[in-house]
């Protein structure tokens, strides 16, 4: 149960420059590394399954299949550690939650893009389908 | 003049993120302000304290000796007194009505924190002292009983201590070394790692962590 007070010590440690991530998106994250004294910068690409949590807690998970073996990764999107996520492609899911993807590889494991909605666009094929007729 | 006690609400629980980028668990404490109550010296009272109120209240909330322990001396009504021990020659700088700054945190690295435990009501053997229970299948119907509680005629007795079900919780309760987290003297507010007792709004104790022998260290 956060109150005010709480509220207001999270926001001091939160990003405002976070983009909207949804499951099914294609993101970049780019994560600062340490090694040693050195600090240098990796970068994950993949398809996040779930986001959880709120505010300062907001976490991600991001899958990919690399040489064959799926990677699942979580990052804490608040975290300074993570230096920016990109979204690359909106996906088009309809579960909050894509666990099934584990369970398919290849093409079936392929998400549908989102196209971003401008005036007609979505009604576009059908209407010309009706002209034809 | 400070005080080596100050008094706190818990706001709840989040994590921050520290120099290193990782994420800390946190308390985040609210410290109320203190009004002096009362200054008991010395020659009066046979012993050098003041008294603190805090958390203002109704005049529903209080009886009529405590409204006119406040109305005495001009103050608004509070809604509890605790007191804190001074020395004597520290009597003077302190005056009814003065408000007191916990700023003796500022340089503190940890602090001890001392409330009221979540009460859980009658608690069970299990709950209450860590103990098995017994199976839940195979024909078994000591699910969660106590089990034995000693032998027969000799002692034939039960021994005094033993544990056993009873109440549990809204008991007072220190958490020593907490790491102090932040401190920020403007909003009044106070960041500890880790958890403290008590639910959301409760009262809470903060003290410097006490070193008893070992090393000196601040």
């Amino acid at each position: 149960m956060p109150t005010n007070l709480v509220n207001e010590v999270e926001k001091r440690y939160m990003k405002t420059d976070l983009p909207v991530v949804e499951p099914g998106d294609s993101v970049k994250v780019r994560l600062k590394i340490r090694e040693g004294n050195k600090e240098r910068v990796q970068a994950y690409e993949g398809v996040v399954i779930k986001v959880r949590g709120e505010g300062i807690n907001k976490s991600v998970t991001v899958r990919r299949v690399f040489q064959g073996v799926g990677v699942e990764r979580v990052f804490l999107l608040h975290s300074p550690k993570v230096e920016s996520i990109q979204v690359l492609r909106k996906g088009m899911v309809r579960r909050a939650k894509l666990y099934y993807l584990r369970n398919l590889t290849g093409k079936a494991a392929r998400i549908r893009e989102k196209v971003v909605s401008t005036a007609g666009s979505g009604k576009g094929k059908g209407s010309a389908k009706a002209a034809k007729e | 003049m400070t005080l080596q006690g100050t008094i706190g609400k818990k706001a709840g629980m989040t994590q921050v993120f520290n120099e290193n980028g990782d994420a800390v668990p946190v308390t985040v404490i609210e410290l109320l302000p203190l009004t002096v109550a009362q200054v008991k010296t010395k020659e009066n009272d046979g012993y050098s304290a003041i008294q603190v109120a805090y958390q203002e209240g109704k005049e529903k909330h209080l009886s009529k000796a405590e409204q006119g322990h406040f109305k005495k001396n001009g103050l608004s009504l509070f809604r509890h007194l605790q007191e804190f021990r001074i020395a004597q020659s520290e009597e003077a700088s302190f005056q009814v009505g003065q408000l007191i700054a916990p700023d003796f945190l500022a340089d503190l690295a940890r602090v001890n924190v001392t409330g009221r435990s979540i009460g859980k009501g009658f608690a069970g053997r299990i709950k209450r002292h860590n103990f098995a229970r017994g199976p839940m299948t195979h024909g078994s119907k000591s699910h969660r009983l106590p089990g034995s509680i000693g032998a027969g005629t000799t002692p034939g007795r039960v021994f005094k201590g033993l544990r056993m079900a009873g109440h549990m919780g809204d008991e007072q309760v220190t958490v020593e070394n907490l790491q102090v987290v932040l401190v920020d003297s403007e909003k009044n507010l106070l960041l500890v790692k880790g958890a403290v007792p008590g639910k959301t709004g409760s009262i809470l104790f903060i003290r410097p962590r006490k070193v008893i022998g070992g090393k000196q260290e601040q």
